[in-house]
């Protein structure tokens, strides 16, 4: 244990250039110290607006509380950001720009899995950490990235089993038609045998289908006891209208995995309620974080009306990686990543979330929620939900060279 | 029993919504020969109109049925007057022209209204047939369109503007020679045209989630509709919507909404390959 190594070396060196700024002489010189540069990359245009424009207020809200506590390592942290307008190109244009020109020490960013996709091997091979902040459909395995969202094992594991429990075993199937939805419906089928539930049927819709006439008469003839929506986007959100409409949302209830991450269920009102979902965050959660994160949205930004899931995911992404520098005791990658695999954990406002060194994943808590009058109700909180989906395909600690995308077999 | 009902019900609201959706298309690209590819935009704004009028205390019968196709056919009458007019005969240009255009209006609905989802609920409430539950709303759609077709049908054919309407469509210089205005006439049905879009845009809102691209859904479908039905604007329309309604949706309960829709463009394509002309063009040759 004699030996000093690079980590040890330079946590003893921040802790002695923290001694030395404590002299209040030296404060000053502290903000005019060379800034610590975050890059994010974010639809804040076009079509993934509604994702983009609150995940990129949350980040600027968790940078400038970084900065009003002094900083990092009594650096101030500078945001780069650049707006991808919802075009895949420009994602792979503004990362190399922040990993060539800008020279950023971390990248936060990208919302779509084809996004995340184009810009990963850039940064890995520019070896700036990457995070990707957003719920997504797991197996991803790569030391350079860290994931804060929730992966569909996450959600389906807390979500079927509790609806079976409430409402009986008979389960129909409704997901959107591409990898998301897909991969989605596999693991409700799992989940739902795991629990003695049986799934009459499931059916797929492309993106832009609207009317589900059809699928109403369909779902009746079939009687199940519970629907199950993985239901994504503006043209799907018919689904719910056309349900309620048809009176049938008091006949057979509904768990979504997808409902209220875009805040639909505002939009919805009454049509909305008593669908079951399981999300890492809601307004509605009653902890201090979470009084004290919607108070500083706030006062940042007047009203708390855009706050979602993935706004909270990016937020807590931000404050993962700044806890990460803090442990560390600087950006340099290496040191970074082993930080982060030390079992690290923060307090976000959804929730105690730790960082599963194996996979580089999210351990967090989900909470079982109830829609009601555009608002949520909180049922139930699993807490410390490890993502079990992509723990099934990765082991960055046996293979830390890993960088691909798994798919998982289920 | 019941199910073949409800079978039977969803197929005439099938029916009933393309006709509804390529009503005012058939107007301005059946009638007028210009290609409005905003057309879905057009529906697009009429959704739009609708909701905010609605959540601004307006009775939402009032806001879908008379300030949607009046919003619309406002928007409509500006932009007859401000791009189209100068188009007229230009087929390829006008195309590349309300392209244009619908962008522009994908956008500023953007800008104005955000890219999140925006909605109001039915009106009407649900029934039950036998064993299951039927949206009521779908019968109400059904009645505006058996109602607009027969009122379409009245104007055209029993009105003196409507043969003047015909008339100018066919032979403009005639028209011109006996004392009328063709620009005055086209301007009146273009803004004809773009009202009936909008009526079917605020008449749809409340069974979708209405965004700023929401009208790339239904500009194919109506233009599928017209030109499938050829040249006689109301049994072009009802003839080539039944047909691909009843196939839609005979194989979307069969199987799965994908494969009705697959099966309603495969249908499209032979009926164009058999009947190049559209179905009026071999059948029904002298209706309207």
């Amino acid at each position: 244990m004699a030996a000093l190594n690079k980590r040890d070396f330079l946590k003893g060196g921040s802790a002695l250039a923290l001694g030395a700024l404590a002299s209040p002489a030296l404060v000053g010189r502290a903000a005019a110290a060379e800034p610590i540069k975050l890059g994010s990359v974010l639809d804040v245009s076009g079509i993934f607006d509604g994702y983009g424009k609150p995940m990129d207020m949350a980040l600027r809200l968790a940078v400038e509380e970084i900065n009003a506590g002094g900083g990092l390592l009594d650096r101030p942290v500078e945001v780069t950001a650049y707006d991808t307008q919802s075009d895949i190109a420009l994602y792979t244009q503004y990362a190399q720009q922040l990993a060539r020109r800008d020279r950023v020490d971390v990248v936060h960013g990208g919302i779509l899995s084809a996004s995340r996709e184009a810009i990963r091997p850039i940064l890995r091979r520019a070896e700036i950490p990457y995070f990707y902040n957003v719920l997504y459909e797991g197996g991803v395995c790569d030391r350079n990235v860290v994931v804060t969202g929730v992966t569909p094992a996450q959600q389906v594991a807390v979500l079927v089993p509790a609806a079976i429990e409430r409402w009986g075993k008979r389960i129909y199937i409704l997901a959107a038609d591409y990898n998301y939805g897909q991969i989605t419906a596999r693991w409700m089928r799992k989940f739902a045998e795991e629990a003695g539930g049986e799934v009459v049927e499931t059916d797929f819709f492309p993106l832009d289908v609207s009317d589900f006439g059809s699928t109403i008469a369909k779902i009746q003839t079939a009687t199940p006891d519970i629907v199950l929506s993985a239901l994504v986007g503006g043209a799907h959100l018919s689904f719910y209208r056309q349900w309620a409409a048809s009176g049938m949302k008091d006949r057979i209830p509904m768990a979504s995995t997808t409902l209220g991450v875009g805040n639909e269920h505002r939009i919805l009102g009454p049509e909305a309620d008593g669908i079951l979902v399981a999300y890492n965050y809601a307004p509605e959660i009653d902890s201090p974080a979470n009084r004290a994160f919607l108070e500083a949205w706030g006062a940042a930004y007047g009203d708390t009306g855009l706050v979602n899931e993935l706004a909270v995911s990016n937020y807590q992404g931000v404050t993962l990686w700044a806890e990460a520098v803090r442990r560390a005791g600087t950006v340099e990658r290496m040191p970074l990543i082993e930080a982060i695999e030390s079992g690290m954990a923060i307090e976000g406002p959804g929730g105690t979330v730790v960082i599963d060194p194996k996979t580089h994943h999210a351990i967090l808590d989900v909470h079982l929620m109830e829609f009601r009058d555009g608002g949520a109700v909180i049922l139930e909180t699993f807490e410390q939900r490890p993502p079990i989906d992509t723990q099934a395909v990765c082991d960055l600690e046996a293979n830390p060279d890993d960088d691909t995308q798994y798919e998982i077999e289920i | 029993m019941d199910l073949a009902g409800v079978i039977a019900i969803e197929v005439v609201y099938s029916v009933a919504s393309l006709i509804l959706i390529s009503a005012g298309l058939a107007v301005i690209f059946g009638m007028m020969r210009v290609i409005n590819l905003a057309h879905g935009e057009f529906m697009m704004i009429g959704g739009y109109a609708t909701i905010v009028s609605a959540n601004a205390g307006v009775n939402v019968w009032v806001a879908m049925l008379v300030v949607a196709p009046l919003t619309v056919g406002l928007v409509g009458l500006v932009v007859e007057r401000l791009v189209i007019r100068v188009l007229y005969g230009r087929l390829v240009d006008t195309m590349l022209a309300t392209w244009g255009l619908s962008l522009v209006l994908v956008g500023l609905a953007t800008m104005i209204f955000g890219n999140t989802t925006a909605g109001i609920s039915p009106p009407i409430s649900g029934f039950a047939l036998g064993g299951y539950q039927v949206n009521g709303y779908n019968l109400f759609v059904v009645v505006v369109t058996v109602v607009l077709l027969a009122s379409m049908w009245a104007v055209l054919r029993l009105t003196r503007l409507g043969l003047l309407a015909r008339g100018t469509m066919q032979r403009a210089d005639m028209a011109a020679a006996l004392g009328y205005d063709p620009d005055r006439v086209y301007m009146a049905t273009f803004f004809a045209g773009s009202a009936l879009t909008g009526l079917a845009g605020g008449v749809l809102a409340p069974l979708v989630g209405l965004v700023p691209t929401t009208g790339a859904g239904y500009v194919a479908e109506a233009f599928i509709t017209v030109i499938t039905g050829g040249a006689s604007l109301i049994v072009g329309i009802v003839s080539s919507a039944t047909i691909l309604g009843v196939v839609s949706q005979a194989f979307t309960f069969a199987t799965r909404p994908v494969v009705g829709e697959v099966a309603l463009l495969v249908t499209a394509l032979v009926l164009l390959r058999l009947l190049p002309q559209g179905i009026t063009g071999r059948f029904f040759r002298r209706a309207t």
